[in-house]
């Protein structure tokens, strides 16, 4: 059996490695599927239902399917980007999200997507649920009101025995992301920056420092999100 | 044929989205060839002498007078237009809205730090000034919102994009750095 496996995504052929993840198997080709709970080296959970492509006529997410032989992926289709959009502006409206007033504005994934989807109102109701600022950590501020519940940080930012230092609390509407408080200690300066960094959103920020990246120079303001994926020299097969 | 006519107001806004309009610089004289500007700040009048085409709103809801003001400009303009993210989301002012309103009071009039001395505890209660509202409203949650166009403040050539774009009936470019939420 060979190593490689032939896929088409919307028609075009695409290569992968047999057992590869589709969305990674897809950047590889030059194919940008979105995504949001999904990080690069980090377990993908498949939670934010973002990546979502029609495999062979069957709903799928493409973060959490291996790429398998002659699989037929649409991605770049009308009902399926419209399905993407409506989870963006629920995340949207579900939590407090103050673009202006956001250090992660600029460099915030969930905010690139939205551009990227063209919304300029959610269609629902803003619920402005109460939440707390959490800025007991020595090192960074946990903002509840912006996040989105991604596990990211969760899962990317371990101790050096390999166990989360952010964890859930409590369950259902009201769970939250929050610093195991008998690991906190172990959050240096540097995994602290790379929480930050892994968070799509401006939930976890680091204290004594910010707004280092002038408008206009910032991640997302003048490319869209994938589109570096999408200029990609890809050799053909 | 005579001009379209625009109408402008700022509701609980800090008149950033307007100072974005006269961003707009050497055009806000293709500007005035193009439209009559009626209710506005910008020309100082102060009710509506007919009815507009177009309604710029900046700001969202937060007392019954923004309430009393975006009603108006809805029956007496053809096209609404969300302009600014305190219009679309209610903004930075909406930052209020997981707080009580005595909690709010309280805090600018007693328990401030630039409070010099409210020893009574008078809260401002004349007649004559709007009521808070329980909370910041997004103008399409009070009225109909026909058009969106965010941004703190939206870039002056999203504005007159926009703006162009409604008067001449033509489709509207939307280039990706122009749409920005912050």
């Amino acid at each position: 059996m060979s190593q490689y496996v032939r896929f088409t995504v919307d028609g075009t052929e695409c290569m992968g490695i047999r057992g590869q993840y589709l969305v990674d198997a897809a950047r590889e080709n030059g194919v940008y599927i979105p995504t949001l709970c999904n990080f690069p080296g980090v377990k993908p959970k498949g939670g934010c239902r973002i990546c979502t492509v029609r495999v062979n006529g069957k709903l799928m997410t493409a973060c959490t399917t291996p790429v398998a032989e002659n699989m037929s992926v649409e991605n770049e289709v009308k009902d399926i980007n419209e399905l993407r959009k409506s989870i963006i502006e629920l995340l949207f409206i579900e939590g407090n999200h103050f673009c202006p007033a956001c250090e992660k504005s600029g460099n915030c994934e969930l905010q690139a997507l939205a551009y990227r989807f063209r919304i300029m109102v959610p269609r629902f109701p803003y619920q402005f649920p109460v939440r707390k600022v959490d800025a007991t950590h020595p090192r960074i501020i946990k903002e509840q009101n912006r996040c989105i519940l991604c596990k990211r940080c969760i899962r990317a930012i371990t101790d050096e025995n390999g166990r989360s230092i952010f964890a859930y609390r409590r369950r259902s509407a009201r769970v939250e992301v929050v610093v195991d408080p008998k690991l906190g200690k172990q959050l240096t300066e540097e995994l602290a920056q790379k929480a930050m960094d892994v968070c799509p959103v401006g939930s976890i920020i680091v204290k004594e420092k910010g707004f280092q990246i002038p408008i206009g120079a910032r991640k997302y303001d003048t490319m869209p999100i994938g589109s570096d994926i999408e200029n990609m020299q890809v050799k053909k097969i | 044929m005579s001009k379209p006519i625009v109408a402008t107001t700022s509701l609980a806004g800090c008149f950033g989205c307007h100072m974005s309009v006269l961003d707009i610089d050497d055009r806000i004289l293709e500007l005035i060839e193009l439209v009559e500007f009626n209710k506005s700040p910008i020309d100082d009048i102060k009710k509506f002498s007919k009815k507009c085409d177009i309604g710029l709103i900046e700001g969202g809801c937060c007392n019954s007078e923004n309430i009393h003001v975006l009603k108006d400009f809805r029956e007496n303009c053809r096209i609404l237009v969300s302009v600014g993210e305190c219009a679309i989301m209610g903004g930075l002012p909406a930052m209020r809205n997981g707080i009580a309103i005595q909690e709010c009071l309280e805090e600018a009039y007693v328990n401030g730090p630039t409070v010099v001395s409210n020893e009574e505890v008078i809260f401002p209660n004349d007649p004559e000034l709007p009521m808070l509202l329980d909370r910041v409203y997004p103008c399409h949650e009070i009225v109909k919102i026909d058009y969106f166009l965010p941004g703190c403040p939206p870039r002056a050539d999203l504005i007159w994009e926009a703006l162009v774009a409604l008067v001449t009936g033509d489709e509207m470019k939307l280039p990706y750095e122009v749409v920005k939420f912050d």
